[in-house]
């Protein structure tokens, strides 16, 4: 006999990215943008759960007007809570990127919001912790890293938020499916280039989408992944925001070019068959202690002496 | 026997192919993000040479913003050649844009008549900025954008005058090689024979860019390719590619830095602009 679906503690969630093309440092204007498309979300499938981009209504290459436009989490919060509201919306869990001003430390974070009723919570904060500061890329010339991995609850399951390359690092997704992420939502900001070839898109957007598709497939996750889009002092950002189901395959796609919203869901249903058919996060929890326990592996150990041995 | 595989040399492996399509959509996003979204302006001001880097240029402007936004300026001297005119009046019928003609001898010879011993190449920039003049006089009289044709092969050979063919403040062909404009003008459909004619700055009656540079833009290209990576001579050499190709390049490269960037302004204080106050050009 057939287990009831709620007896095996899955629940689905329709998810909506927005992705943004904000005018640079017009905070107010790009919130009031967001309210609009907000009210269309609302109007639409009504998502439960909203992803936002990296640098989703500042921009992303700030330089030294991050100091200008960083916020507190608690004012982001309370600036999208009010405006989600307002647009008609009930209530609904955001995630999304902003530059936080944590009392005077800058950071490229994002936020996950809870709206409920007429209170909001802020569940969780992850502050990017591997800053580009390489060619186009200047992020720690501005900013401090974030020092944590966590991974946080969600009425849709244990998630985690990776900001942009974060997810480059192959580590860092392997770790927040280890400490139980089953959701991992991604706001993103990617300078578009590559034009050799015959795809349908620049190369730097292949390479993401096989970063995502190879991440979700591995681990058995769900990937949300929200790009920013909009060109910025000739940098085009190349939005591509996308849905990875735990199969590794992108169940929807925006353009690189255009603000829009993605509608599509997370069925955490999908992730346990996903992780039965291939269990390469299982195997992985049996092998990991002999791959840490190395000791050839550049890590700290607390029988070590100053040089290391 | 078993087959043997390996890998060519890097000098015999033709380069990458332009995606045309892909090129094509991105630059027009930005053409149309950076006047029209940005700028909040609808007309693009473009000098139309008779060459294929400006035919390019006002090809992507039409898609961009609609022919009819679009407002080319053939600005030839007394020495122009005629097949220059002719050519940039292919591409404005091509394409529908508007098409007017300024001749810009009287302005470059009222002040050359004080310097009657200035050589070609000081007549060149005189001609050069006189025409960076008129397109920037135009866009203040018709309220559009002037839009650069700089490829990323003369930017970094440093074949250009400065601050006149790079003044434009927006450019979207800097990033592509000139063997890339070529491609990506034989996507968008300009006429062929635009696209095989030798370029010429046709500052000087007879000139040809390669003759100017010594080495093809095909050579220079592929040199380019793996120098701006960070190849030193010896690694390219060692991969196949001629010396004398690799010292032209190199030598154009490093001598012509300080013309890729503003002036060098003195520092003296916390706050030097572009040195500790830092924002962005869109900010």
């Amino acid at each position: 006999m057939r287990a009831p679906e709620d007896l095996r503690g899955l629940r689905s969630a329709k998810v909506a990215i927005l992705q943004t093309k904000p005018r640079k440092g017009a905070y107010e204007e790009n919130l009031r943008e967001a309210g609009a498309a907000f009210a269309q979300i609302v109007e639409g499938t009504g998502a439960e759960l909203v992803a936002m981009p990296e640098g989703a209504l500042t921009g992303y290459f700030l330089e030294g007007a991050v100091y200008e436009l960083a916020l507190s989490a608690d004012r982001f919060a309370a600036d999208l809570a009010r405006t989600w509201r307002e647009a008609g919306g009930g209530d609904v869990d955001i995630a999304s990127g902003f530059y936080e001003n944590d009392g005077g430390t800058y950071y490229n974070a994002a936020l996950y919001l809870e709206v409920r009723g007429a209170t909001h919570r802020i569940a969780h904060v992850h502050r990017k912790m591997f800053l580009p500061t390489y060619g186009v890329f200047d992020e720690e010339r501005f900013l401090s890293r974030g020092r944590r991995l966590q991974t946080f609850e969600t009425r849709f399951g244990r998630a985690a938020m990776l900001i942009c390359e974060d997810i480059w690092h192959s580590i860092v997704p392997t770790i927040a499916a280890l400490k139980d992420a089953r959701v991992l939502i991604v706001p993103s900001a990617a300078p578009g280039r590559g034009i050799d070839g015959e795809g349908a898109e620049l190369t730097s957007v292949a390479h993401w989408r096989n970063i995502l598709t190879g991440t979700a497939a591995e681990h058995g996750v769900y990937i949300v992944y929200a790009g920013l889009t909009g060109f910025e002092g000739g940098k085009g950002l190349s939005g591509s925001s996308c849905i990875v189901d735990p199969f590794g395959a992108i169940a929807v796609t925006a353009g690189a070019t255009e603000a829009t919203i993605v509608e599509g869901a997370i069925d955490a249903g999908e992730i346990d068959i996903a992780r039965a058919s291939m269990p390469l996060l299982g195997d992985l929890r049996g092998v990991l202690p002999d791959l840490l326990l190395d000791d050839e592996l550049p890590l700290p150990r607390a029988h070590r002496d100053a040089d290391g041995r | 026997m078993l087959t043997v595989v390996r890998a060519p040399r890097d000098a015999d492996v033709a380069p990458p192919k332009l995606n045309g399509p892909v090129a094509a959509e991105w630059l027009t996003r930005f053409v149309v993000d950076e006047i029209r979204v940005r700028r909040g302006m609808e007309r693009a001001i473009v000098g139309l040479s008779g060459g294929i880097d400006s035919a390019v240029a006002a090809y992507l402007c039409a898609r961009a913003l609609g022919p009819e936004n679009v407002y080319a300026f053939r600005l030839p001297y007394a020495t122009s050649s005629r097949s220059s005119l002719d050519d940039a009046q292919t591409v404005a019928d091509a394409i529908g844009i508007h098409l007017r003609t300024i001749d810009i001898s009287g302005a470059v010879d009222g002040y050359l008549q004080h310097e009657p011993e200035a050589d070609g190449r000081r007549r060149g920039n005189v001609m050069a900025r006189t025409r960076m003049l008129v397109l920037f006089d135009q866009s203040a009289k018709l309220g559009g954008l002037p839009v650069g044709t700089g490829n990323k092969t003369e930017r970094m050979l440093g074949y250009f005058t400065w601050h006149a063919d790079d003044t434009p403040p927006v450019n979207p062909l800097g990033d592509l090689f000139k063997t890339e404009v070529w491609e990506l003008a034989r996507h968008l459909g300009i006429p062929s024979a635009l696209v095989e004619k030798a370029p010429s700055a046709d500052l000087e009656v007879g000139q040809t860019d390669e003759r100017d540079l010594g080495i093809s833009y095909a050579r220079a290209d592929a040199v380019l390719r793996l120098m701006l990576r960070g190849y030193s001579d010896g690694q390219m050499i060692v991969r196949g590619f001629d010396a004398a190709d690799v010292a032209i390049v190199r030598r154009r490269v490093e001598s012509t830095h300080w013309k890729r960037h503003l002036p060098t302004t003195a520092m003296l204080s916390n706050t030097a602009i572009n040195e500790f106050y830092l924002r962005p050009v869109d900010y």
